[in-house]
């Protein structure tokens, strides 16, 4: 009797418990305590309101490549992960290690496959593979050229007018250098950084010079084109030969600092920057678009949301929901203004708020206009190796140990052999 | 009994040392011998493979002559500025336990921190040594970028953050020092030197020792500052081997190749105590 008691109420309490909320973990690239924890953590909650039945539960994990390593070891580990905001250009090592899948097959109803098609298609680029897209663009940044407008007023430059070429931008660097009396320079006309990220600096002038570093299948590199080494020799004759920047490496950590000081009357930068240049800064400054050579061009950079192989169907609609959600023109709009990354989709640049921001900061907008001429950010098979040949290759051609055409003929040599085995 | 008693009083640091050191160690030399798997292509039994490509890798060659200067130029200046600074400090003087704190100061400050600021003290013509060098008429240099100067950059840093610690070694062991052996040699009229050449340095021996194998091993372990001032570069100018192998291990994910690196590091290590060991403690006497 009072076994049956026990399973009656037993019963009547399951019974009184609503279904199990869906629970989304997801990963996301930033320290703990970061400025955008809370932007995320918001956007969370707002999601929670209006989805009831869905638990969205973010986990802040580092810079990017702690992300990676941490939601790869929670998914051996068999701890829960749904999705993850990763490294544009970690796909093809996703793909190898078998972790994702694409989102074209979870999006089923018309709604969520015209979705997949509202972004950018240069930001489509690194997460696309075999016509299949396996990330959705989120935090993602391209490179501008800030300029300094008082430094240009003084050497006798339209402070309004952005270089547009390179002759152009080596002449005005050249006008922009100032010396003091004992001929030391007290202010550069130009700096490119050339550590931390030198590949995706060198995927701008590349591009500039007509060409990709990479294929669409993340097999093969284009590091030795004779209009490729051709681009590397204009960086380093930016130092070298017209001494309108400093020989050597210059370090990415202090660059937006030697801009706002006023050591450099112009600096290639991400547009991640914008923000705190705009803050610091104290004088009045522009943002341009990159100068051409053949034509303009600029990689994108910056985070893309993937969903992992080991969920169930509904974690998976779950997932495109609240990424869908994420990704509306009005909370890209939001989001961009919020960071300074650039809103991922056109329609966000219409949204009232966002068009109300760029009305009182125009810079605000260059990077979307500048996606036009944008590529995918440097990715292949073996990437974090196939990387690290064309940085070294750049930083030996900079601090002139090595000409231009012998380091990318060695690094192409170099990346050819370890990507043979994927052709 | 007296055996289960001695080693139940072993056991917990036992399996601390078996758990993390030796295990893991003998594990990295067992994945050496692998190839790194992937869900494509598993790992696979390749011998020494490892070993030859890593004979014929430029980069490796590369790090570990960094590593060589790194360990010649920061570990002999460390330990005799350490030794200067404690017998300094172990002096009366006004101010003394502030003037001892300055000196500790860099040693309790985080890598990663110290790293950021020495950042700007390289920097060029905003940073501090290009705005002294600047009142000199110096002309600014690229000292980060230039690989040439890069690496002896990195030791000046790892110098001043690590005599620090070394001193506090060395003023223990001054302080514990009979100060009946000063009064007798100031009777006999020895010199200071004479007396710091024949009874002080000898007596820090031990010292000495423990600082020399701590300053080699932490040659070979002090990466953190590479993450911030110049990540290896430029072209791997100021990478260290330690540094290496993190990036092959968690940028290029080749895991069994950053297992042999780990070995070879792992061995250097032990050759080095061991001979640290055999030479110098002939020339240690302990009390």
């Amino acid at each position: 009797m009072r076994v049956w008691l026990a399973f009656a109420l037993a019963g009547l309490l399951a019974a009184a418990v609503p279904a199990r909320a869906q629970e989304i973990t997801f990963y996301y690239p930033i320290a703990v305590g970061g400025p955008l924890t809370k932007v995320i953590d918001g956007y969370a909650r707002d999601f929670e309101k209006e989805n009831p039945g869905v638990k969205i539960n973010p986990i802040y994990a580092g810079n990017y490549d702690d992300a990676r390593i941490k939601a790869l070891a929670a998914l051996k580990a068999g701890q829960p992960a749904q999705i993850s905001v990763l490294y544009s250009i970690d796909l093809y090592e996703l793909l190898e290690q078998d972790v994702i899948v694409p989102w074209d097959d979870i999006a089923t109803t018309a709604d969520e496959k015209a979705w997949l098609k509202a972004f950018y298609p240069s930001l489509m680029m690194n997460g696309t593979y075999k016509g299949k897209v396996y990330g959705i663009p989120f935090q993602r940044s391209t490179i501008v050229l800030y300029w300094n407008k008082d430094a240009f007023k003084e050497a006798g430059l339209d402070p309004e007018k952005a270089p547009a070429d390179w002759m152009e931008m080596a002449q005005m660097a050249g006008k922009l250098v100032k010396k003091d009396a004992s001929g030391n320079v007290q202010r550069w006309g130009v700096m490119v950084p050339s550590t931390g990220y030198p590949y995706w600096m060198f995927q701008a002038f590349a591009r500039q010079n007509g060409h990709d570093l990479m294929n669409k299948d993340g097999n093969r590199t284009n590091y030795a084109h004779a209009d490729v080494i051709a681009a590397l020799q204009y960086w380093r004759d930016l130092g070298a030969k017209h001494k309108v920047m400093p020989e050597g490496t210059v370090e990415w950590g202090t660059l937006r600092q030697q801009f706002t000081e006023g050591k450099t009357a112009m600096m290639w930068h991400t547009t991640g920057n914008l923000t705190a240049v705009k803050n610091s800064a104290k004088f009045p400054f522009g943002v341009a678009m990159l100068p051409a050579s053949k034509q303009r061009g600029s990689p994108t950079g910056g985070g893309n949301f993937y969903v992992f192989k080991k969920t169930t169907p509904a974690e998976r609609k779950a997932a495109l929901t609240f990424v869908k959600w994420l990704t509306t023109p009005e909370r890209a709009a939001d989001w961009s203004i919020a960071t300074g990354y650039v809103a991922v989709r056109p329609e966000a640049y219409e949204a009232p708020k966002l068009k109300e921001y760029a009305q009182g900061f125009p810079q605000a907008v260059v990077a979307r206009d500048q996606f036009k001429f944008a590529t995918a950010e440097l990715s292949t098979f073996q990437t974090g190796r196939v990387r690290k040949l064309l940085d070294d290759a750049i930083q030996a051609a900079l601090t002139g140990q090595k000409q231009p055409a012998d380091a990318l003929k060695a690094a192409q040599a170099e990346a050819d052999r370890l990507l043979t085995s994927y052709r | 009994m007296k055996h289960v008693y001695g080693w139940l009083l072993l056991t917990p640091a036992a399996i601390l040392l078996v758990g993390f050191t030796h295990f893991p160690a003998a594990a990295t030399l067992f994945d050496s011998l692998f190839s790194t798997g992937t869900v494509v292509r598993p790992s696979r039994f390749v011998g020494l493979a490892n070993y030859a490509a890593l004979a014929d890798d430029p980069i490796f060659w590369q790090v570990l002559g960094n590593n060589f200067w790194f360990a010649l130029g920061t570990i002999p200046t460390s330990i005799a500025l350490a030794l200067l600074m404690a017998i300094w400090v172990n002096d009366r003087l006004p101010a003394r336990a502030l003037v001892r704190m300055a000196y500790f100061t860099p040693t309790v400050l985080p890598m990663i921190a110290v790293a950021n600021i020495w950042l700007f003290f390289y920097s060029p013509q905003i940073g501090l040594l290009d705005q002294v060098g600047a009142k000199f008429g110096v002309p600014s240099h690229n000292w980060l970028g230039d690989p040439n100067t890069v690496l002896a950059c990195t030791m000046a840093m790892v110098i001043w953050k690590e005599a620090g610690f070394f001193m506090i070694f060395y003023l223990a062991a001054l302080q514990s020092l009979a100060p009946e052996l000063e009064e007798a040699a100031r009777i006999e009229g020895a010199s200071r030197w004479y007396f710091f050449r024949r009874v002080t340095f000898p007596l820090l021996m031990p010292t000495t020792l423990f600082v020399l194998v701590n300053a080699t091993i932490n040659s070979f372990k002090l990466v953190d500052h590479l993450f911030i001032l110049t990540k290896g570069g430029p072209d791997n100018a100021s990478s260290l081997l330690l540094y290496y192998i993190y990036q092959v291990a968690f940028s290029f994910f080749d895991t069994a190749y950053a297992s042999t690196l780990t070995v070879v590091l792992l061995a250097l290590l032990a050759g080095l105590a061991l001979l640290q060991f055999q030479l110098v403690e002939r020339r240690v006497h302990y009390r």
